[in-house]
């Protein structure tokens, strides 16, 4: 994982961030390290602490423990000083159901002292034209759906330009252009300099969009990094396709690998009588030529071999655990 | 103008906060609803009297008998009948929906985001509640007015001093009465906005508030409880007798004006405590 940045470099810092409501621990420990200029990615399961984290860095619920950097001041003492230079879309949209999109917008900016009132119709919306809400502007948002709520959502978050952009599950309710309109969106903001912390459940969409991710798994984070190294974490396998299935498993004992049992392991492939046998590559394992130059020297007849990374999604199951249950 | 039935109206386009919060409160369907109810009181009042003969004098609420003399009688009339239940329900309503409502609605969140801060949300919230007291009890005063003049005499006001004062000082101390209910009604929207930091539930504040504020005038009646009734918010609610006095005797305006000042620090500060470190989960 990434080394300890200087505080200097980091839009979001926390150190041991714990938050207990009554007995119940939901965050627990959390140092987070989200750089300047980075679409960080907040990863994890329904209940794990995400929502509840993104509340204290915003400053909306007070830590129990730790501390929170966010722009380089400190949360939550500091913040009216910090929030007006966040966008922020927390669980959610809401909105007064019977005020319009952009009258629910001007609400929230005149609640903003420091944006400027001169410019407030213009900014908002050239916002709500950004996400595609310029035609139901007037419209009442109890006529929305959960889609253009979601949208408006986004515009609220970017009627001031912000140093840095706090999304929580920002594809939530939205239709498949409208997910890629997000996506494009945040990149082209991360482009023009914004640090995007965008959290999410859905793997696939972090994965298209984020430069480094953060896994939270029952309140703990269980990996951070780049996504480069979040994907290189995860143990190796190599794979083996042979007639001799039973001789290639002992070469791969012999080097002190341990080849796995069960489905899968040693069967037939289909379409031929060739084994595969797989082997994770723990650490210290040795380099895959030397596996290969072993099975050969013992007779094995090598017709396929691979070292298999996993993807991002099964490192994501493999530090969160593969249960549908909520985790508590 | 009942807005919401059709095109949403805009909020605060220029203005900041306190105008949005304003035009939030009085350009809601909810609020209008409350106020023409308000007004009906004093136009049913004055319908009364008009399609019968009038009760015998000392029968009904104080200065019903005068109704049919002086249709300035009306405003006075509607205004005694409103302030134990009619006032305190309307205002139960807006200064319990004021935090938790936002709660409520999850808009809390995106409020503190914008930012603005808890202190000043708060004061917004508490000024927009009192507005809407002085709007409702002069809702009552205008409405009374109007129907008073369009169906009785008008002229000059025999006080309860005996002295009598030209229509146009009438006025004047008719103003003063819906001063004194609105600055009456201070009080219990504290109690409301305290109520309403306690809750993600508007529906929940707004009955506690309203639960106390007749909960108060039914202490205030058990001789039992007399060393509390000093300190009931609503022991001056129907002391504006002074006021209809040659010369106006200021005291009960003051010694109300004092209580009430002491219930919205007091509940103010207490709403302050919750709110200032509340988590906001909603």
């Amino acid at each position: 994982m990434s080394a300890a940045s200087p505080e200097g470099d980091l839009a979001i810092h926390t150190h041991r961030l714990t938050k207990a409501f009554g007995q119940r621990k939901v965050v627990h420990g959390l140092d987070l390290a989200v750089p300047y200029g980075s679409v960080f990615g907040f990863l994890g399961p329904n209940g794990s602490g995400k929502t509840t984290t993104i509340r204290m860095l915003l400053g909306l619920a007070a830590p129990t423990s730790g501390s929170i950097t966010v722009l380089g001041r400190p949360m939550p003492s500091a913040a009216l000083e910090v929030l007006p230079g966040v966008g922020a879309l927390v669980e959610g949209p809401a909105f007064y159901p019977f005020l319009s999109g952009r009258a629910n917008l001007m609400r929230l900016d005149a609640a903003n002292r420091r944006a400027d009132p001169a410019t407030r119709a213009r900014r908002v919306d050239r916002a709500l034209d950004t996400v595609g809400l310029g035609r139901a502007a007037r419209l009442a948002v109890h006529a929305y759906s959960l889609g253009m709520k979601q949208r408006l959502g986004i515009a609220n978050a970017l009627a001031v330009r912000h140093q840095l952009l706090v999304l929580d599950e920002p594809t939530n309710g939205l239709d498949p252009q409208g997910t890629r309109e997000v996506r494009s969106l945040i990149a082209s903001l991360a482009g023009q300099g914004t640090t995007v912390f965008v959290s999410s459940h859905l793997l696939g969409e972090i994965e298209q969009m984020c430069t480094h991710a953060a896994v939270m798994s029952a309140g703990n984070r269980v990996a951070q990094g780049t996504l480069a190294e979040l994907r290189s974490g995860g143990a190796g396998r190599v794979r083996v396709n042979t007639p001799d299935g039973p001789a290639a498993r002992a070469v791969l004992a012999g080097l002190g690998l341990a080849p796995e049992d069960g489905a899968g392991a040693g069967t037939l492939a289909e379409g031929g009588d060739d084994a595969v046998v797989r082997a994770p590559l723990a650490a210290g394992a040795p380099e895959p030529e030397r596996i290969v130059a072993a099975l050969v020297d013992a007779g094995v007849r090598v017709r396929g071999f691979a070292v298999e990374r996993p993807s991002l999604e099964e490192r994501f199951v493999e530090l969160t655990g593969e249960g549908f249950d909520v985790a508590q | 103008m009942l807005p919401n039935s059709g095109a949403p109206h805009r909020a605060g386009s220029r203005g900041g906060l306190l105008a949005s919060e304003l035009a939030l409160v009085f350009r809601r369907r909810r609020t209008w609803a409350m106020l023409l109810a308000l007004g009906a009181v004093p136009v049913l009042i004055a319908l009364a009297v008009r399609l019968t003969s009038g009760p015998p004098a000392g029968r009904g609420p104080a200065f019903l008998d005068r109704v049919a003399g002086n249709g300035l009688f009306v405003a006075l009339v509607g205004m005694l009948v409103s302030i134990p239940l009619f006032l305190p329900l309307t205002v139960a309503v807006v200064a319990g929906d004021t935090i938790a409502g936002e709660a409520g609605n999850g808009t809390l969140r995106y409020l503190l985001l914008a930012p603005a801060s808890r202190a000043r949300l708060l004061l917004i919230k508490y000024a927009a509640a009192a507005a809407f007291c002085v709007a409702a009890t002069a809702m009552v005063a205008l409405c009374g007015v109007g129907i008073g003049l369009l169906l009785f005499p008008a002229g000059p006001v025999a006080l309860l001093s005996g002295d009598t004062i030209p229509l146009g000082e009438s006025f004047l101390r008719l103003g003063l009465v819906t001063a004194y209910a609105a600055v009456s009604l201070l009080g219990l929207a504290a109690v409301g906005l305290f109520v309403s930091t306690l809750t993600d539930v508007p529906v929940g504040a707004m009955a506690a508030t309203a639960v106390l504020s007749v909960a108060a005038q039914i202490m205030g009646q058990l001789p039992q409880l007399d060393w509390l009734h000093p300190w009931l918010f609503t022991e001056h609610w129907m002391g504006f007798a002074d006021l209809l006095r040659q010369p106006v005797l200021w005291d009960s305006f003051g010694e109300n004006a004092a209580l009430q000042a002491g219930y919205v620090l007091l509940f103010g500060g207490l709403a302050w405590a919750r709110f200032a470190t509340k988590d906001i989960l909603s």
